[in-house]
């Protein structure tokens, strides 16, 4: 491709000329893809024909008729799909928001106390690690929710852990607020699984930090929490940040797992308007639109935080 | 990888029980409460689970149903073709194993891929009978044996797939890189559930009506074209590994651009991206529960249907724990292989 260096040869044949070439192999793709598109569009059209549905979104305007367990904006089965799809969605972000907020916490810590100097905190936090890793996260909300979230007390005696929490057929219930079973469950899944990944990445980011630092950090007198802090992490941050991103992104895209538990988040809803309307397409491209838009202002946001721990030199 | 752990002890200096126990237990008065805070919470949870595993749980449920977790209603006298197939299995992923660590003849080692091509031939024939064997359909490959058998079918799959996209992502083509970047970036930006919705519900409506796919293969497709994005991902960072130097030794040499591709870039980029696709092959084992969602009944799937039996009803606890046991096992084997493996190629800084 490099060898475009007599391009006004007029006796060079069009066969020898990597420009000719290039614009053929483009020409091509274009060529079959477009081929490829037009068949299964036709296909598509002929199927949609045959299973008497007219493509279009004016369906999002009809009666629901599906009932929500868990709404944070007002619902009423007599309101529209596109009502429906509303509360899925804002579901969805508030499981993916506290998520991403506890499952930071979980990972920092666990991550932290793989290195610690205590071979008990050490070896629990590897211990954490290597279950929550290698096991699906599927099965794992399964097992939040029939094994553990299911055979709890009624709710008229919980069980109460540290004197504020308390945990039921109900749900968790801290001082003020009430969380459902599902939305618990799923919660608590995504959170632990993430943070067992996000404790990975921590650590490799602290060992990536060079020993001098440390050394550095002491001959100054800095306590080994305080270099930790001030010194170790704000470094560490810059190789951690770029992977944890993936990890955010995967937490978000994993809380469509809620399907299986039968929290009401976007998929699920989702997937009852398909179920009731059968069409497949218009919810598919919903499904994909708002999926991607999380995704990038997730990866927006985090590449904007990432800028701002990056080193600037010069 | 391999920083110097913070708190190294010299293997000269050996410490008594009771040193070790000051130096790595209760060094400080914080450590000390850590220890002892940490040791009370995970004695609750040992001291609970252990009372409920030999008081209250019932294992007969695992017991009565060991051989639908493993090949589900799989018939059983055709079991011994399974048991092949898994020795088959096992001797061809030491042979694996041996050529990427470089312990085989050479001659052998080029013939290997051929190899799997054609005994995942015969593992299929296999399963699935026909010509001599009795024919099986899809709907009673159940169990272990379907995780195993998706999973291996859609990396095998995705692995060329996601090459050309890698390709397609590197390549001065605009309309070929965008292509690439555009499938990539949308596939990644999906969750998994999504993929596999579209493929059982979209590729029937996009495909004529008289090709009709069973669920199995629908599944295989959406998890194929899933997995191929991040395999993508996975071989264009070995290919940004492989030196300029190289390619233009090579063109200086007279290699035209498909060669180079093919002896010079692609055996450098894909050794150095091997620990990164088992880290993908162990990703997808445990997607494919994801399958159990959409009626397919693999080993999660499987459960489920146990768990509707009406002797064992409320069984979650037993059947979920064994359930997540074998995944378990498979998935921490393959990652401890694949540690050993990156060891064995010196390729964990990439």
């Amino acid at each position: 491709m490099s060898n475009n260096q007599q391009p006004n040869n007029p006796k060079l044949n069009l066969w020898r000329d990597v420009r000719f070439w290039r614009f053929a192999g483009q020409f091509l793709a274009v060529l079959i893809a477009a081929i490829v598109v037009a068949i299964l569009w036709g296909n598509l059209n002929r199927n949609l024909q045959q299973l008497g549905i007219q493509p279009g979104f004016g369906f999002l305007n009809s009666q629901a008729a599906f009932d929500i367990g868990e709404t944070l904006i007002s619902y009423a089965p007599s309101d529209t799909y596109s009502r429906a799809l509303l509360v899925g969605l804002v579901n969805s972000l508030r499981v993916m928001v506290v998520g991403i907020i506890l499952t930071t916490i979980v990972g920092i810590t666990a991550g932290i106390a793989r290195l610690s100097d205590n071979w008990l905190v050490r070896k629990l936090a590897l211990v954490y690690v290597e279950i929550f890793r290698n096991t699906p996260l599927l099965l794992q909300l399964l097992f939040w929710y029939f094994a553990v979230f299911l055979t709890l007390p009624k709710v008229e005696n919980p069980i109460s852990v540290l004197g504020f929490i308390r945990l039921s057929q109900n749900g968790l219930e801290l001082p003020g607020i009430q969380f459902s079973p599902e939305f618990s469950t799923l919660l608590i899944g995504i959170t632990l699984y993430t943070g067992a990944f996000i404790a990975e990445i921590v650590r490799g980011g602290i060992q990536s930090v060079s020993r001098g630092q440390w050394e550095a950090a002491a001959s100054l007198g800095l306590k080994p929490g305080l270099a930790m802090r001030l010194v170790i992490f704000p470094q560490a941050l810059r190789v951690i940040i770029p992977p944890l991103t993936s990890q955010y992104l995967n937490l978000a895209k994993n809380s469509s797992l809620a399907v299986a538990i039968g929290y009401p988040d976007i998929y699920l809803v989702a997937s009852t308007t398909f179920n009731q309307t059968g069409r497949a397409v218009e919810v598919m491209l919903l499904i994909m639109t708002i999926y991607l838009t999380i995704s990038l202002i997730i990866s927006l946001v985090m590449n904007l935080f990432n800028k701002s721990v990056q080193l600037k030199e010069r | 990888m391999n920083q110097p752990e913070i708190d190294n002890v010299p293997s000269a200096v050996r410490l008594s029980p009771l040193g070790w126990l000051r130096k790595n237990l209760f060094n400080t008065w914080y450590n000390s409460l850590l220890t002892i805070g940490c040791f009370w919470i995970f004695y609750q949870i040992l001291r609970n689970f252990l009372s409920w595993a030999f008081t209250n749980a019932k294992w007969a449920v695992v017991q009565a149903n060991f051989r639908l977790f493993l090949v589900g209603r799989y018939p059983v006298s055709q079991s011994w073709r399974i048991w092949i197939v898994f020795g088959i299995l096992a001797i061809m992923a030491g042979l694996s194993w041996a050529a990427i660590a470089h312990k085989l003849p050479s001659k052998l080692n080029r013939w290997l891929p051929w190899i799997w091509v054609i005994v995942f031939a015969i593992i299929c024939w296999l399963i699935g009978g026909g010509s001599g064997l009795t024919p099986v359909s899809t709907n009673l490959w159940n169990g272990l044996l379907l995780t195993i058998f998706t999973t291996i079918i859609s990396i095998g799959l995705s692995f060329p797939l996601g090459i050309l996209l890698a390709l397609g992502r590197q390549s001065t083509l605009p309309v070929v890189r965008w292509f690439s970047i555009l499938y990539i970036e949308i596939i990644r930006g999906l969750p998994l559930i999504g993929i596999l919705f579209m493929a059982q519900v979209m590729l029937p409506l996009v495909l004529p009506s008289e090709i009709r796919l069973d669920r199995v293969l629908r599944a295989i497709a959406g998890l194929v074209l899933f997995s191929a994005a991040y395999m993508a991902e996975n071989v264009r960072g070995g290919l940004q590994a492989v030196p300029r130097g190289q390619v233009e030794a090579a063109r200086s040499l007279g290699f035209n651009t498909l060669l180079i591709l093919l002896f010079i870039v692609l055996p450098q980029a894909l050794r150095a991206v091997i620990p990164a696709i088992v880290g993908q092959f162990i990703g997808l084992f445990k997607d494919t529960s994801l399958l159990s969602l959409f009626a397919l009944v693999e080993l999660t799937g499987i459960s489920r249907s146990i768990l509707a039996q009406p002797q064992f009803l409320g069984r979650y606890a037993e059947v979920y724990l064994f359930v997540g046991l074998i995944y378990w096992v498979f998935c921490y084997s393959m990652s401890l292989a694949s540690r050993g493996l990156e060891k064995e190629l010196d390729v964990g800084k990439t």
